[in-house]
């Protein structure tokens, strides 16, 4: 088991090797110069020279790649030349918003899509069946800037009854912070909870038709036993890897959804750090957004032995 | 007169399907007594583990539709409500399956799925249920059972695994237990062992069986009386010696032509039934059978036969089965039932 989870740690070394030198290459080589940005359309160009030489802009590519990875290496992800800190420390004070609204969306996500999807499966090919799927079809097909802005017109500039946008810290009380997270958060779930309640159908349909469910039948089960002990738990995989790849996506996708509702999260702050051109934080912010998502899928792949004994790897 | 414990009379199981409606079992007729081994044999498709499932009612209800009676101790089992299935499922009518890799929940241990059986119909703790657990797969004969109870179904082979199919089926003592071809995925040498363990347990408990199989010699084996299907009909009931002495169905017939003999000339080529299966979509509308009879004639494929009391411990389902009974005179079937 920890010999397992060394190596998947060790394989991701070239996964990241290979987002770091994308990321890089993406960022150097679009047009625009943190220079003049910084400094302004005002500045001289002699000014704009100094502060390239400074930031070390004039290096060649490589040299300018190595010597931030060697930097990322230590745990030196570079310096924000425009808030001036750390880029680590802006990427850890952006990261509560977006961890409580990814946690928050992916909860409701899961609450709903998993019953929706039993249900579904349970009653395929009648009038709830179709209601459900083509219910999940809408939520899959309408993007999440369309929904959030049609949720703040019904429910906060109509009812009155949620904020309009903004975000609240956990610390200024847990349902302060709640009632700013819940319109994003169904813009942001509702098609992770389409996508799931669809894996959720589709997955107990295959496992109602095994063999095994006839045998609980047979035994005399309730069917609510069946369908919930029984047939659930076999279904989980593939519900599992969906849950754990739209987590990922919410970590790393929730860039609209925050600039909609004004959160200042990470996908704020990548957004923000294009426009300024602030390289180290796209970079860094990016880097360890793509370790983030391998180490949930990680997590996830361990869940696996949990649900299911035959996948288990710590055999005796 | 012994009790009947199971009465199953005339019984139809329709199938709403998108292409229409389909009928797999249209007319079986039979009884079970505590103690006694009812075979039901047929190819396959002709509707025997339908029957099987239909007794305990574990087809889709949505898309299934019954006729006729299942009597189970006089109770008609296709009136009673779903919790009166639900209690007469694994506690009185018990049913195990043709392939243990798949008929066991692969995420619980054995253990939590005989205890669950147990659990749910025997006012027992959990402590209690787990020691009858034991106990039933010991009988089942599987070595050391207080540590085979925490292994998954993955851990064991397939003889191992419908020896815990067995021990959970039984583990409630039914009065009747349908086995649907519970050794067709076993290898040979643990075909036997698993229908010895079978005829033991039955005798032990005094259960009725009724034995699922596409197998002659299983039912030369196992069973007291026999019934013979054909596309969805019982088309012959009788006891085993009588059936396979002097069979009186020219299906039957075939069917018993077709098992190799292990002595006589190897040369000789294997009897083969001409003809195919017809599919549900198109059965005939007389004999089910005329098609591939050699002694059809027309009014065999214009009326279907009942099925007859032809003498006193045999029915059938043939309008000539006087004269091939007459003309079958020399019966090799005999020493096919011997050498099983």
């Amino acid at each position: 088991m920890k010999g397992y989870i060394l190596k998947r740690l060790l394989s991701l070394i070239p996964v990241l090797f290979v987002v770091a030198v994308v990321v890089f290459l993406i960022i150097h080589i679009t047009p625009g110069d943190p220079a003049s940005v910084m400094l302004g359309p005002e500045a001289s160009p002699r000014e704009v020279a100094e502060l390239r030489e400074e930031l070390g802009l004039n290096l060649p590519l490589y040299q300018q790649f190595t010597s931030w990875l060697a930097g990322v290496v230590q745990g030196d992800f570079g310096w924000s030349i425009f808030m001036n800190e750390p880029v680590l420390q802006s990427f850890f004070s952006h990261l509560g918003p977006t961890l409580s609204l990814a946690i928050f969306a992916q909860l409701l996500a899961v609450m709903l899509a998993i019953p929706f999807g039993v249900i579904a499966a349970k009653r395929r090919g009648t009038i709830i069946d179709q209601t459900f799927m083509g219910g999940s079809l809408i939520g899959i097909s309408v993007p999440s800037f369309l929904l959030g802005l049609l949720l703040i017109l019904l429910f906060a500039v109509q009812l009155r009854w949620l904020p309009v946008a903004g975000y609240k810290p956990l610390n200024a009380g847990f349902f302060l912070h709640i009632r700013y997270l819940i319109l994003p958060a169904i813009a942001l779930g509702a098609m992770q909870a389409a996508l799931i309640a669809r894996m959720t159908r589709s997955s107990m349909l295959d496992i109602l038709n095994a063999n095994y469910i006839k045998t609980a039948r047979s035994k005399g089960l309730r069917e609510k036993i069946i369908i919930y002990k029984h047939a659930l738990r076999n279904a989980f995989i593939p519900i599992l890897t969906v849950i754990g790849q739209t987590f990922g996506t919410l970590v790393a996708g929730a860039a609209v959804v925050e600039t909609v509702f004004n959160i200042p999260g990470i996908g704020q702050l990548i957004v923000n750090s294009v426009e300024r051109r602030d390289f180290a934080v796209i970079q860094g912010t990016i880097l360890l957004v793509a370790i983030s998502y391998v180490l949930i899928n990680l997590v996830v792949d361990l869940l696996y032995g949990v649900i299911d004994p035959r996948v288990r790897l710590n055999r005796k | 007169m012994e009790t009947k414990l199971l009465e199953v009379k005339n019984l139809k199981t329709h199938f709403n399907t998108e292409r229409g409606r389909v009928t797999a079992v249209d007319g079986v007729f039979f009884t079970v007594h505590a103690g006694e081994t009812v075979g039901v044999v047929g190819e396959s498709g002709c509707g025997k583990s339908v029957t099987a499932e239909s007794i305990l009612r574990l087809l889709d209800e949505k898309s299934t539709e019954y006729e006729g009676e299942i009597l189970y101790k006089g109770k008609n089992l296709l009136t009673s409500t779903i919790n009166e299935m639900q209690a007469v499922r694994g506690n009185d009518i018990s049913m195990i399956f043709q392939d243990p890799m798949s008929s066991l929940n692969p995420v619980y241990t054995v253990g939590n799925q005989i205890v669950e059986s147990i659990m749910l119909h025997q006012n027992v703790n959990k402590k209690e249920a787990y020691e009858k657990a034991i106990e039933m797969l010991r009988l089942t004969g599987i070595p050391s059972p207080e540590k085979r109870i925490h292994e998954y179904p993955h851990e064991l082979s397939g003889g191992m695994r419908q020896r815990v199919m067995i021990a959970m089926a039984l583990s409630c003592q039914p009065k009747l237990l349908i086995a649907d071809e519970p050794t067709t995925a076993l290898d040979v040498t643990t075909q036997s062992q698993i229908l010895d363990l079978i005829n033991e347990l039955k005798v032990k408990f005094n259960m009725g069986t009724v034995m699922i199989t596409h197998d002659l010699g299983v039912v030369a084996e196992v069973c007291t009386k026999v019934v013979v299907m054909y596309l969805g009909q019982v088309i012959e009931e009788s006891d085993v010696r009588s059936l396979f002495s002097s069979p009186y169905h020219p299906y039957t017939d075939g069917l018993l032509k077709s098992i190799p003999q292990l002595t006589g000339d190897r040369s000789k080529k294997l009897h083969v039934i001409e003809g195919k299966v017809p599919t549900l979509h198109q059965v005939p509308k007389g004999c089910r059978f005329a098609p591939r009879c050699a002694f059809a004639n027309e009014k065999c494929h214009d009326e279907m036969p009942e099925l007859v009391q032809a003498d006193t411990s045999r029915k059938v389902r043939c309008w000539h089965y006087k004269e091939i009974f007459q003309a079958g005179e020399e019966s090799p079937y005999v020493s096919a039932a011997d050498s099983y």
